[in-house]
Parts: structure tokens; sequence; C-alpha cells
């Protein structure tokens, strides 16, 4: 069976995958040309990951063949995918953080030395290895350095040596820029144009339309499980990309936006963290019906700013008033009788409670109003409220009493947005709520930014997708190691000038 | 916006079955291992063997309700059994009649029966309240605070033990009040009757049925447990929410304890020793996941019933103890291993 077209590299023919009750591929394409980088996109659920499990030996396809280089292939398991020149950079990182870089590298295959019958690890030619890696792809990382201490970029550029090392032909990286800044989305470019030269096919999964369009050669769509097509990128607009993957005319990004911001609700001032390298001396104003963006590279300390707001963090300086009042707030507990709601970044790691129902994940923050003084809980209540804002933000779970891990990303987010609706917030802060969330799901968690807008809430958004920020955004404050650099109005900002201010401190 | 969910298909019997399997496994085993010691002696089904089977895991059942709580933090407390045993000797040694001649206390008036059972329930929760105290504030792991507690109440137990005139010897003579409780049912005497611990350890049951299932208390617990850092964000009071279960916990210890010496009639400061293990394992049998975040009270009811019945049974129809020692951690190790297989399989 080796009839293939030596044009591809990969061949992936009329791939079908069932799970009970749901079919995930339904006779998907996908061909690979060598030396290229190749955009897979698609909403949630649209079967992306299923493909490159299928690929990369973790599920095996009910139907359909896959050919690398003409020949036919099908792994069992991601070791013989590695072995065989396939390598996966996954959305979510995982690296052992207390070893160094060059044992997480070598993890598995580490270099050997004999001594007589003993064999023992041979670091001088690890790290000799590794250090002629990371300069061949100019990235500077220490192959001695601890990982806990290297930033999320440098764990995905070490991540990338990696598939590197292993002489892989076809590199798959999910999200790669979902947690990094735009410098350092224009290194993971250089990379990955170095790799390209090299005859190196990529398979690129993201949610970026800008950066697919910039970097990537081909581009398949697919949408529930199904192939739509694949396209050259130059052939490609923002508009068609996104039409092609919901099916359906989404002619603007975002919803029509007409709140009015009013009076001032929330003032900080000159808040200062006990950590000298974290934040200083910021301060804004917030009013009601308004919403706030807050811009800035990773590391400007957006995330530690909003936390010590919320109580989750230390603050030395500096003073919070809400309603010109001055308020004290050392925990969660105090910013929710502020009527402060947090949507905190990592959904997994401090939003979800993955053990937990939808219905329960839902009321978990508002027990209080739905028990007694004795503490005993009124289900009838919560049902009602659950319902009620499952239906509002078009939550797709088949009843509320499923596991929230079970949904996908953009539907755990809108169950969190509903946790924190149900506390009835005046402020309400959310970091990053449409990090790794499809274009749809995207629509809609705006479309809520705006209408709680337009009940006299107000909101920030921390945003690292410029058009993000200047889609949303009624002002932008855009901090810089700690500072915050400026405020821009929605009507002065573009991305130029949001740049500028943050890299002012840098 | 169009629907874009799949739309799942009514499954076939065959799944439903094995889905249904998965979820119940624990009580198909239970029946099937009292099948199987009937098979051996059809004598064991009678009704006198249930009744001595559920006095002898009522104070089991009231400490891995405890044990099961903690576990669902995602936390473990070692201190269970020697907290047991202070308990024990505490109350014992308050209890005595006045007529026996080694009493722990020669010159103590008779007691309202309340106040020996309640003051080792009350150092019992204190203990419960310094372990959680320890793990919230301090951020001491909880292997490790209840480490420590076990050794330092088994010390404390046994100076308390070893005074004088006491010096160490079984607590002994025992009041009837007092030991009638332990020992005493409801209705004509026979296999029907209703033994007052058995009642206990059912009502503690439901309370904390309650307390898990309906209370913003058990809500709290099982969300500290499944996302520890979820909850806190929640602004929910992690630190004193677990000070909370730790003192529950203590509080059931110490109940259990009072009802060991009224059911055994004595204490000495060994009582309660290695209980902690017995309950842990009944719990994880009965699905108390040890990472935190899932485990129900049936769950945990049945684990102690399977351990329940392998003890009972199994010296009932004569198997060496030894052998049973060999059944009981395949079965603490298959359950464990059934119950993450059932998780790994859904993908």
């Amino acid at each position: 069976m080796t009839q293939n077209n030596k044009e591809y590299m990969l061949e992936m023919l009329h791939i079908s995958k069932s799970f009970p009750g749901v079919k995930a591929l339904d006779d998907v394409t996908l061909r690979v040309r060598p030396g290229t980088v190749h955009a897979l996109m698609g909403e949630n659920g649209a079967g992306k990951s299923t493909l490159m499990k299928c690929l990369f030996g973790l599920y095996t396809p009910d139907t359909g063949e896959i050919y690398l280089n003409g020949q036919a292939i099908q792994f069992d398991n991601p070791r013989q995918a590695l072995d065989a020149g396939i390598s996966m950079i996954h959305q979510e990182l995982h690296p052992i953080p207390h070893r160094n870089v060059m044992e997480n590298m070598w993890l598995g295959r580490y270099p050997q030395r004999k001594f007589g019958p003993i064999s023992l690890v041979d670091h001088a030619k690890m790290f000799a290895d590794t250090k002629k890696l990371m300069d061949d792809l100019q990235m500077e990382i220490n192959p001695k350095t601890r990982v806990g201490e290297l930033s999320v970029s440098h764990i995905q550029s070490m991540e990338i040596a990696k598939a590197v090392s292993y002489n892989s032909k076809i590199i798959i990286m999910d999200e790669p820029t979902s947690s990094l800044t735009e410098t350092e989305v224009a290194h993971l470019f250089r990379i990955i144009n170095g790799l390209r030269a090299k005859g190196v096919s990529i398979i690129y999964i993201s949610h970026k339309m800008e950066e697919i369009l910039q970097i990537s050669d081909d581009v398949t769509i697919m949408r529930d499980g199904k192939h739509v097509g694949t396209w050259l990128a130059k052939e490609l607009t923002i508009d068609l990309i996104i039409n092609r993957m919901v099916g359906r005319d989404l002619t603007h990004r975002f919803p029509p936006k007409n709140n009015v911001p009013a009076q001032t609700l929330m003032k900080v001032d000159k808040l200062t963290s006990t950590f000298p390298k974290s934040f200083k001396n910021v301060s804004f104003e917030l009013r009601r019906g308004e919403v706030l963006g807050i811009g800035g590279l990773v590391g400007a300390q957006r995330t530690e700013l909003v936390e010590a707001i919320f109580g989750l963090r230390s603050v030395a300086s500096g003073t919070i008033t809400i309603n010109d009042q001055p308020v004290t707030i050392h925990s969660p507990v105090d910013a929710k009788r502020h009527k402060i709601a947090l949507l905190t970044e990592e959904r997994r790691v401090s939003g979800i409670i993955p053990t937990m129902s939808v219905h329960d994940n839902t009321i978990i923050a508002n027990l209080k109003k739905y028990s007694n003084r004795f503490g005993f809980i009124n289900y009838a209540l919560c049902r009602k409220d659950v319902d009620e804002n499952i239906a509002r933000l078009r939550v797709k779970t088949p009843t509320v009493k499923t596991l929230i891990a079970n949904l996908s990303g953009g539907n755990q987010q809108k169950v969190l947005l509903a946790r924190w609706l149900l506390t009835e917030p005046d402020v309400l802060i959310l970091d990053e709520p449409t990090r790794g969330i499809d274009v749809g799901a995207k629509f809609e968690i705006y479309s809520l930014i705006f209408e709680l807008a337009n009940m006299g809430k107000a909101v920030i958004v921390i945003s690292s997708e410029m058009p993000e920020l200047l889609g949303v955004s009624d002002r932008i404050l855009v901090m810089s190691m700690g500072q915050a650099a400026g405020i821009l109005n929605r009507q002065d900002a573009d991305q130029e000038k949001i740049m500028r201010l943050a890299t002012q401190f840098v | 916006m169009q629907n874009t969910q799949a739309t799942p298909t009514q499954p076939p019997f065959s799944v439903t079955a094995r889905k249904w399997m998965a979820e119940n496994a624990i009580y198909v085993v239970l029946v099937f291992l009292i099948i199987g010691i009937a098979a051996q002696d059809i004598n064991f089904l009678s009704p006198n063997n249930f009744r001595n089977i559920l006095i002898n895991i009522s104070t089991r059942v009231i400490i891995a309700l405890g044990a099961g709580a903690i576990l669902i933090t995602g936390g473990v407390d070692l201190s269970a059994g020697r907290i047991v045993g202070l308990a024990a000797v505490l109350s014992a040694s308050m209890l005595q009649t006045p007529e026996y001649s080694r009493r722990f206390f020669p010159d103590l008036p008779q007691l309202p029966l309340i106040i020996p059972i309640l003051i080792p329930l009350i150092i019992s929760l204190i203990l419960g309240i310094v372990n959680g105290g320890i793990i919230a504030r301090l951020n001491v792991p909880p292997f490790i605070t209840t480490l420590g507690m076990t050794v330092i109440v088994y010390g404390m137990n046994s100076i308390y033990f070893d005074l004088p005139p006491n010096s160490s010897q079984p607590i002994g003579g025992l009041r009837p009040d007092f030991t009638n409780i332990g020992t005493g049912f409801i209705g004509p005497n026979g296999p029907f009757s209703l033994p007052y611990i058995v009642i206990i350890a059912v009502i503690v049951s439901v309370i904390t049925w309650v307390l898990f299932n309906q209370t913003t208390f058990g809500k709290n617990m099982y969300a500290i447990g499944g996302n520890r850092e979820a909850a806190k964000v929640s602004g929910i009071n992690v630190g004193l929410n677990l000070i909370g279960i730790y003192a529950f916990a203590g509080a059931l210890y110490g109940l259990a304890g009072v009802l060991e010496a009224a059911r055994t009639g004595g204490a000495t400061n060994n009582y309660g020793n290695s209980y902690e293990l017995d309950a842990i394992a009944a719990c994880v049998v009965g699905g108390v996941s040890t990472s935190g975040g899932i485990g129900t009270v049936p769950g945990i009811l049945a684990g102690v019933v399977i351990f329940g019945v392998i003890n009972y049974g199994l010296t009932f129809i004569g198997v060496n103890p030894y052998w049973q020692q060999i059944i009981k951690g395949v079965i603490i190790v298959g359950a464990v291993a059934f119950d993450i297989a059932k998780y790994h399989r859904k993908k």
C-alpha cells in the first residue's frame, strides 16, 4: 500500500472514531506537505484533538488509514509515534519542575556510559547535546536551570527542542501561543520558520486567526467531527475562516457594544504589593457600566494585581474604595462581601471543582443565599437559579448533574461565570476569560460582558489578545513590569499604542 | 446560535449493565460474600449472626464516618484509633461501681451518666480542633500532623492510665447503667431485638448523611477536597471548614471510644489501636477517594459492613485467621484498583 503521493509527508485518510453515544470523527482527511505549517482549526469539540490523538497513538481510529512518507502506519502508543518522528507539544505543559532542563529533555532516554557491567547516566554528553540543540535553535536556555524557574515561554521552547531532539519530521503544536506574549510569539514564529526551512512539517492547532494567517501555509477546517475543507492560507480571511468554522455568517467577532459608563464605583489608589518584584503604585478608577481592559505583557503583574484586589495576595500599601467607602480585603470572603467577583485565569487550577456536578459548581460560591441559619441547603431554590443561568448562558451539558470535568472548556467557563453571576457582584473581574475556548463561545462571553455593563455593573477584563482588548474595553489600563504605564480611551487606543506602553518599563 | 452538540444514542443493554456494575460493585461484592459464606455453612444466615455483626461494627461505623469525612477533604487521620483509646479510658475511669475494689478514683462519688460521657467527647473534639488547626493554619501535611497526634495521644493516655493507684491495670467494674448502653437493647430478648449501640450508629449515620448532603458544611467539604484552590477562590473559608471537619471527626472518635468501653465493660490504654487503618480501609473499599472530593455515607457503611461480614463470617466457617488477613488485604487493593480502572476506562 505505498501507492500514495510523495507530495505529502503525512496523509490521514477517511478517519472515523466513535465513542459511546458520540461520533467524534466522521470521515476526516488531513494531508500535510513537507516543510509546511498546516493549521488545524475548528470550534472546541470539532474533533481536532481527537484526530491528533489518533495520529499520536493515544487513540485507535475505527476506520481510515494513516501514511507517513507513503508508508502505512498505526501506532499503539506515543512512544512508537515519537520513534517514527512525530512529536506533540501539548497545550498544557507538564514538565518535572524540580529537575533541570536537560534531564527533562532526555527523560526516559538518558545517554548512558558503560563502566564494565554497569551503565550510568552520562551527564557530560547530555549537557553537550542539549547545549548544541539550544544553540542550533537559537534558544537561550541553560541546560542546567531548574525547569520550575523557567517562564511558560521558555518551557515551551524546551518542549520544542525536545521534539527536535527526536528528529521529528512532524511536530504537532496544540494552542502553542495561548500563554505567550506578543514578543514571545514572535520568537516562537522564528523557531517555527527555522524548522520549516529544515523540512519539518508543523501541525498547528490554534483559535487565533491573525496568527494562523501569518504563520501557516495550509489551513484545514473541521466542524462537528467532519472535514470542512483545506485551503491555502493566502486564500483565506478571518471572516472566511470563522464562517467555515461555525458554518454560519458571523460577520462580526464582537457583538454590538452600547454600554454607557456612569459614576465611579471603585477607586484603587497606589496599590503596592508586599513583593518588590510585583505590582507597585497602581491607581485606577472603575465606573458603573464600564468595561475596563487591562493589557500588558506576560509578567506585567496583571493577574497579581486583580488577585490582590480580590484578597488572594497580600498588599503592602495603597487603598481601595468602593462607593467612596474605604474597604479592606484580606480574603475572597471579604471580597465577596464587598460584591467583587473574580474569574481566575487558570480554569483547571483555581476554577472548576472536577469532582462536583455542574449544579454544585454553580452554587458553590453562593451557599449562604441558599441555606438557612443552620446551614441547611434549599435545593429547590438552587435548582431554579442553576437552571435559569445554565439556559441564559447557553451551557451545553446533558444534565445539571453531569460532572463539570466532562464539559468542554468553553462550557466550563460559562458555568464558572454563572457561579459568579449568582453572587450578584457589582465588580466582576475576568482574567483571560476566553483563553482556549472557541469562537462561538467567545462571542457569547463578549455578549454577556456587555449585558452586565448595561446592567450597571463594572467589569474588568484582563486579556493578552489585543483585538479582544480593543473590542471589549471602554478604557484600557496598560501595565508594564508591575506599574500602570497608562490608561487609554477606546477611541484613542490601537495595538501600537498599547504595545508602546506595555514595553515602557521593560 | 445553532446547537452543535452531537446527540447521544441510547446505549445498548450491555453498556448500561456494565455501568450499573461499576457503580454498584461494592454491594454486589457484599452479596456474593454472604452467598459464598452461606454456601459453606447455611447456618450463617441466622438472624442472630447478623445481629452480632451489627453490634460488632457499630463503633467501627462511627469511626469510619469521621475518617471518611477527612479523606473527602483530601486529608488522612491516623490519630483516630488512639483518640478512641483515650476516650475509652477516660470514660471508664469515671464510671466504676462504688463497690469495685480497685477503683481509678477511689473517692469519686457517683456522677450523673452524662458527665463521664461528655468529658471524653469534648476532649476528643478539642484534639480534632488541634489537628485541624495545625493542618489549616500551619500547613503541616495531614499525614504528619495526625501521625504526631497519634503518638502524643497514646503517650498522654498511658500517663493517665499509669496514675496511682491504677498503675496501668485494666479498668473494670463499670457501672451497669453505663454498660447497658453498649449491651442493652429494645424489645424482647432474642435475635430480633434492637441493640442500643446499633441504634446509636444508625442515628450517627443519618446525621452524617444530612451533614454531608444537605448543609453548606458538607458542600464545602466536598469542594475543598475536589479543588482546594477553587474552593478558596469561591470565598469558602477553607481553614475554618477544615478545623470544623477535623473537630467533627474527633467527636465521632470520642463517641466510639465511650461506646467501646460500654460494650466491653472495661478499657486499657491499648483500646482502639490501629482502628484508624481499618476505618481507612473500609472507606476506600466503600469508594472514598484518597485524593479527595469523592465519597458517600452509604459507601462508607457498605465498606464497614463488608469487613464486618469478613471478620465474623470467615471465623464462623472456620477460616484460618491468617488467611483472613490475606483476604482482607486483597480486597483493599482490589477495590481501589477497580475504582481507578472505572475512571480510566472513560478514555
